[in-house]
């Protein structure tokens, strides 16, 4: 393990992967590798998760064709150096933050997107410039496979590698040292990889989750939210970090909603469930098992069938749910929605703030006051109004959570900044040293006076203005050296 | 009883309640901070005095001022740094509400050193208000005479129900880091900054470190040997020594050196006079701990100027060392006093080379003629560190557009001006859709077809992506 790393740290110190240039054919290579080898994709991700190739391509190949065309179209711009605004004491220097890369970079995926949630941080550290080491989710094999026969295939292979294994050579790797980690899972694991970091002081990104509450209001279309929430919810089977979790809802609505779901449910995957290709499968038995025994003791409304053998477990909706019961203590991570009753939305407001700050949080509702203060007076990683998952989409935004649901961000820009060390540099020239005199001591009170003006006294003025003031600041410097001289 | 637990109890009770949430209420604690600093102006040079031998210059330039400066800054952007940042929407967002929204995270923990005690405390705690959090201070012990003004004169300027004063050597600190924060500042050495990490890795608490490292000072044989005395002087030997961003070694050729060498005697007289240790503007070492590890280092190579030191003044005086190998101990750790090393190279890229096989600096300097901007340059693509400058010293500190931060060993994240509001903020997306286009939403549901991802397709903008299954 050690060597591996050692290999990937020597390609990165080659100085290989910083130019422009070779990054941008590193993200067309990728691009390539995508569009040329769709079926093998497809397939390992399909066999995975039971998913349909459509689904797929919808929820995880989009979204990495998308963010690499994002990257080639925008990365000239971003590794350009940025000029700051100056002060007095530096308008005639350069002043400007230059990206650079941070080394080496290591990517551990998830497995219930396996495929982009893997690459699409990847695509992040190559536009930033780094090498990357990626570890992919053991539990989503055949995906974690496809990565390391194809990856090599097109892209640099000593400046990416994948290592693929299990808890204990994860551990093996955490040991090592890397320049940033960047870890997407729960929050279990999530304190294991910071605490190995701190041994390095090497900077992480976390993706974990929580339990994303959803608020229902009486005010609102109640079929299209209906429609919007069982959409989200059942995706992947809900094994989605920003699925909404559970439901809060004044308790006459919650027949209704009960009711438009079950409709929605056949009406998205047929009278046969199990039949529908469009709906997945659990990752594996001990999910499967974990997520069967929140059902104990809980009101099932509809659904509440599973089949151990092809670890189905069928859309379910559960009402009245206990907030002390196991299903409200962790994050479900199935087809299992709770409807949690509550009286009003102060009620909502309070319950969700005495729980960690959730990945995710919705609200639906006409009220546009409501949602506002929905927004105002909670805390989450995003949130979408109105529609669930969908601020996921838009990578003009920062994707992440806070609290126990993970730190750092990604996506678009965002991924380029998480894997870039924005470094200040100010360029000055040996020259005008008699203007310095100022600051050298002997020092002097009328020095301490010019001092403080020259550093207090901000600028938005004309160029005049600031050969001015240049002009008063070598003045005051020589009259300085006269008066002490 | 657990009085710690109580204070932070409160502080989360305050934040919850919503009291740090209104522009008012910040803009209040940061105008309470100004008046801090203008109506204890004497107090806090005596203090600066007492702790670290400052000059009224130096305190007012390095601690003071610059505090003031981001106080006057945040409550001139507070609202703007507020407001909700829209974002570029894509097709299927066109009609929604698209912002990131600045939230404070909620209980911020400011953990202070005692080389800047002003400043280093007041410039992280401008930025943790002004996000809207509640902060607890622990500023440093060891800068006795200044932590005891944060803690009894400091909390009558800001609204005690959102902020409290911890005091306390490293058990205590070792205590309140048992505690869970919402975001922790420290600035410190890397070896605590470990300690913090870990510590914040258990409640999965963000952090910011400031930490520190060697910062090597590359002098080109095309410069002015006196300029370059001046400013590397100048930088090196305020608050004696005492600086994370301080050029801690130079490297330069043998011919360089020569030439250095009496430039930089001449300016340490024309600074200091013949008996540095009677000028009121030259430091102290903070206490005896480090003027004994200081005095330990000025017996490696050979001391070429100063190399005197008084004990009972806790005096070191302004060292240039010559014949410096690299195992030894003033090249194995950050010097952090009035002593600079000169360690000779043959070539730039073997000054490179040398500062590559090391940590990453907090800063790092390069000097040459401007018409040598080549190499200059050249140092910078080819090196990496917190922050660069050219020609001269931190002076890239003084400007709050640039983002002051480590990397690597010399620490992650970054703060002063914007960046310190950014940091203490949690910059949450927020999407707010219209209950209305469900025609559009309808592509995704499934059961899916062909034809439906051909629409989906278009719909996402997803321009070339001409898909198999089509």
């Amino acid at each position: 393990m050690e060597l591996e790393v050692r290999r990937v740290r020597q390609a990165f110190l080659s100085g290989r992967s910083r130019p422009l240039r070779f990054r941008l054919q590193q993200l067309e290579a990728l691009r390539r590798m995508v569009q040329e080898r769709e079926k093998d994709i497809l397939t390992a991700i399909a066999a995975d998760l039971c998913k349909s190739e459509f689904n797929v391509y919808s929820q995880e190949v989009i979204t990495v064709l998308g963010e690499i065309d994002f990257m080639l179209e925008n990365l000239p711009e971003w590794v350009t150096a940025k000029p700051v605004k100056k002060n007095v004491l530096t308008m005639l220097d350069e002043a400007y933050i230059q990206p650079q890369p941070l080394g080496v970079v290591l990517i551990i995926g998830a497995w219930n997107y396996p495929f982009v949630l893997t690459i699409q941080p990847l695509i992040g550290a190559i536009a930033a410039g780094n090498a990357v080491i990626i570890k992919p989710s053991e539990l989503s094999e055949n995906t974690a496979k496809i990565l390391a026969k194809l990856l090599p295939q097109y892209l640099d292979q000593d400046l990416y590698i994948v290592i693929n294994g299990g808890v204990e050579e994860t551990t093996e790797l955490l040991k090592q040292r890397f320049d940033h980690i960047f870890y997407t899972g729960n929050t279990a694991v999530g304190k294991i990889v910071m605490e190995a970091a701190a041994k390095h002081l090497t900077p992480v990104t976390l993706e974990l989750g929580g339990k994303s509450p959803c608020y229902i209001d009486k005010d609102c279309d109640l079929d299209i939210v209906c429609r919007r929430i069982t959409w989200g919810k059942y995706m992947n089977c809900g094994q989605t970090c920003i699925a909404p979790d559970y439901i809060l809802c004044e308790a006459s609505l919650q027949n209704q909603i009960v009711w438009k779901i079950k409709e929605t449910v056949k009406e998205f995957y047929g009278e046969n469930i199990k039949e529908s290709p469009d709906y997945e499968r659990i990752i594996n038995l001990r999910h499967f098992k974990r997520i069967l025994s929140l059902l104990e003791g809980q009101k099932i409304a509809f659904g509440g069938e599973t089949d151990e053998a092809t670890r189905y477990i069928a859309p379910t909706v559960l009402t009245d749910v206990d907030p002390k019961t196991k299903v409200m203590q962790e994050e479900i991570f199935g087809p299992i929605l709770p409807i949690v009753p509550v009286k009003n939305v102060d009620e909502a407001i309070n319950f969700i703030n005495e729980r960690e700050k959730p990945l995710a949080l919705y609200v639906f509702s006409h009220n546009h006051k409501l949602i506002k203060r929905m927004i105002d007076e909670t805390s989450s990683g995003g949130v979408t109004g109105n529609d669930v998952i969908m601020h996921f989409t838009l990578n003009s935004f920062p994707f992440g959570g806070v609290g126990s649901s993970g730190m750092g961000a990604y996506h678009g820009k965002h991924s380029f900044d998480t894997f870039s060390h924005q470094r200040p540099c100010l360029l000055k020239s040996l020259k005008r040293e008699g203007a310095n005199k100022l600051r050298y001591p002997p020092n002097s009170q009328s020095k301490v006076d010019w001092g403080k003006f020259f550093l207090l006294k901000r600028f938005n003025k004309e160029k005049l203005g600031l050969l001015l003031l240049t002009f008063l600041g070598i003045v005051a410097a020589v009259l300085v050296k006269v008066k002490y001289y | 009883m657990d009085p710690l637990g109580d204070t932070l109890r409160r502080l989360r009770e305050a934040f919850h309640a919503g009291r740090t949430r209104p522009a008012e209420f910040r803009a209040a604690q940061l105008q309470g901070l100004g008046r801090f600093l203008q109506e204890n102006k004497q107090l806090l040079h005596d203090a600066l005095a007492q702790d670290l031998h400052k000059s009224a210059f130096e305190s007012e330039v390095s601690e003071v001022a610059i505090s003031q400066g981001e106080v006057t800054l945040a409550l001139r952007n507070l609202r703007a740094w507020m407001k909700d940042e829209r974002v570029p929407k894509n097709l299927a967002t066109q009609l929604d509400s698209a912002f990131i929204r600045k939230e404070p995270f909620g209980l911020v923990l400011i953990i202070a050193p005692w080389n800047y005690p002003l400043n280093l405390t007041l410039v992280p705690l401008v930025g943790a208000l002004a996000a809207g959090n509640c902060v607890v201070l622990k500023p440093s012990e060891i800068s006795k005479n200044v932590e005891k003004i944060l803690a009894e004169v400091l909390p009558q300027y800001v609204d005690q129900s959102c902020f409290a004063v911890v005091l306390g050597g490293p058990q205590e600190t070792g205590q309140l880091l048992e505690h869970r924060f919402d975001y922790i500042f420290f600035t410190g050495s890397p070896r605590v900054g470990k300690i913090v990490m870990t510590a914040a890795a258990k409640h999965l608490t963000p952090v910011t470190l400031e930490l520190g490292g060697k910062n090597p000072c590359y002098v080109d044989d095309n410069c002015d040997p006196q300029t370059v005395a001046n400013r590397v002087a100048w930088f090196r030997y305020f608050n004696a020594g005492q600086t994370c961003v301080a050029p801690d070694y130079v490297l330069c050729s043998p011919e360089m050196q020569e030439r250095l060498l009496p430039a930089l005697q001449s300016t340490i007289t024309r600074f200091y006079g013949d008996d540095p240790q009677s000028s009121p503007n030259l430091g102290r070492i903070i206490n005896q701990k480090q003027f004994q590890r200081l005095r330990a280092l000025l017996g490696c190579g050979r001391v070429a100027i100063g190399g005197q030191s008084d004990e009972s003044d806790r005096y070191i005086a302004p060292t240039v060392l010559v014949d410096v190998q690299e195992m030894e101990p003033v090249m194995q750790e950050e010097i952090f006093g009035p002593i600079l090393p000169i360690v000779n190279v043959q070539s730039l890229d073997e000054a490179i080379e040398f500062i590559n096989r090391r940590e990453k600096p907090l800063a790092l300097y390069a000097f040459s003629n401007s018409s040598q901007v080549g190499v200059v340059k050249r140092v910078l693509t080819q090196t990496s560190s917190g922050g660069f400058c050219g020609n001269d010293g931190f002076m890239h500190m003084t400007l709050a557009s640039l983002p002051f931060g480590g990397v690597g060993a010399s620490g992650m994240g970054r703060y002063h001006g914007k960046f310190s509001f950014d940091t203490f903020s949690h910059h949450r997306a927020c999407l707010l859709r219209s209950p209305g286009m469900e025609k559009l939403n309808a592509l995704r549901y499934p059961p899916q077809s062909p034809r439906r991802l051909r629409m989906l397709l278009v719909a996402m903008e997803a321009q070339g992506c001409s898909c198999t299954l089509l």
